[in-house]
């Protein structure tokens, strides 16, 4: 895969730039990278378990009358709840992500999923409310789920 | 402990299904052989990707002054000091609720009601160590169309939340 070749490519310059600068910052980075890497593995192997029974299951077109093309507005809907429900690391949310899009999931649905994922807290709203009041929060939430409606209408009328 | 018993799960998981994988296999159970397969394409890419970027993320956050940023943002630091805002949030990792304690931290040293939600709003919208993730699995093209999109549109809500929490008289509790 070439796409695949030219992040390695990039690491590798990065890491060697870094190491000409200064060889023990760039071991410290390393270090820092393995430990979040390491903090994350269970999380990582839970995630394609799941993801390798599910699509296992589910047949590519119910996927796609879900998720795909035709779901239209549904797909956006069943991602933007699950986006803002759901308590995924970013690092294990984009691979989901690539493996949807392989499967034919449109930009738009991944664009919405992304971004109220990030944006839109439901389980974590409780530690939100404490520290910008039940309004504010409430109010932060809900124009941030607007807001990433927008985004993935935009973003699939553009890709 | 509560993540002990979380990771312990999880790992339970994964191994149980790797002994149902294995007796799908022997048995030819063509659903299970068709889990087997997917299992192989994504751990192949997954170890062949998610180190290096956690590798490049490490060795970002060891060079980004983060401590440096903080201190430009200021009470009066007007745009500037909104820029530093977004440049913070952009090299900041971790989940959504990471940034409301760092947010109180940044109210605490005198940054503007404004910054505060402009920093929540960057903090989503985009995300270097997150971007690397993003453009790995999904691309180029949607990583930064994604990232020209959402920005404004997280500025822009910032900018009504900064309006609606003065007309209310703002305080960030947990003073």
């Amino acid at each position: 895969m070439g796409k695949d070749n030219y992040i390695l490519i990039a690491v590798a310059l990065v890491v060697l730039i870094s190491t000409i600068a200064d060889r023990s910052k760039t071991w410290e980075g390393v270090k820092r990278g393995a430990s979040m890497l390491r903090n994350l593995l269970p999380q990582f192997l839970l995630l394609i378990v799941l993801v390798s029974v599910f699509l296992g299951l589910i047949s590519r077109d119910t996927l796609a009358h879900l998720l795909g093309q035709e779901s239209g507005a549904l797909g956006v809907l069943i991602a933007a709840g699950l986006g803002s429900v759901a308590l995924i690391p970013g690092p294990v949310a984009f691979p989901l992500a690539g493996m949807l899009l392989e499967r034919g999931v449109p930009y738009a649905v991944l664009a919405v999923f992304v971004t109220t994922l990030m944006m839109v807290g439901v389980v974590t709203f409780p530690v939100e409310r404490e520290y910008l009041g039940t309004q504010t929060a409430l109010l932060r939430n809900l124009l941030s789920l607007a807001g990433a409606l927008f985004v993935g209408m935009v973003m699939g009328a553009l890709l | 402990m509560k993540r002990e018993i979380r990771v312990r799960t999880e790992y339970s998981i994964a191994a149980a299904f790797g002994l149902f994988i294995l007796l799908a296999l022997f048995l030819k159970w063509p659903v299970g052989q068709d889990m087997a397969r997917n299992f192989y394409e994504f751990s192949l890419r997954m170890i062949l990707l998610v180190p290096g970027i956690f590798i490049l993320i490490g060795i970002l956050d060891v060079w980004v002054p983060k401590e440096a940023i903080q201190k430009h943002i200021g009470e009066d630091s007007g745009v500037k000091g909104m820029l530093y805002v977004v440049l913070l949030a952009f090299f900041q990792g971790g989940p959504l609720y990471v940034a409301f304690p760092v947010a109180h931290l940044l109210w605490k040293k005198g940054c503007s009601v404004r910054n505060i939600f402009v920093y929540i709003g960057s903090f989503s919208a985009l995300k270097v160590p997150m971007v690397m993730f993003e453009i790995s699995f999904l691309g180029w093209r949607f990583s930064l169309l994604r990232a020209a999109v959402s920005l404004p549109v997280f500025l822009l809500v910032a900018e009504f939340m900064a309006r609606f929490v003065r007309r209310r008289g703002f305080a960030m509790s947990r003073m």
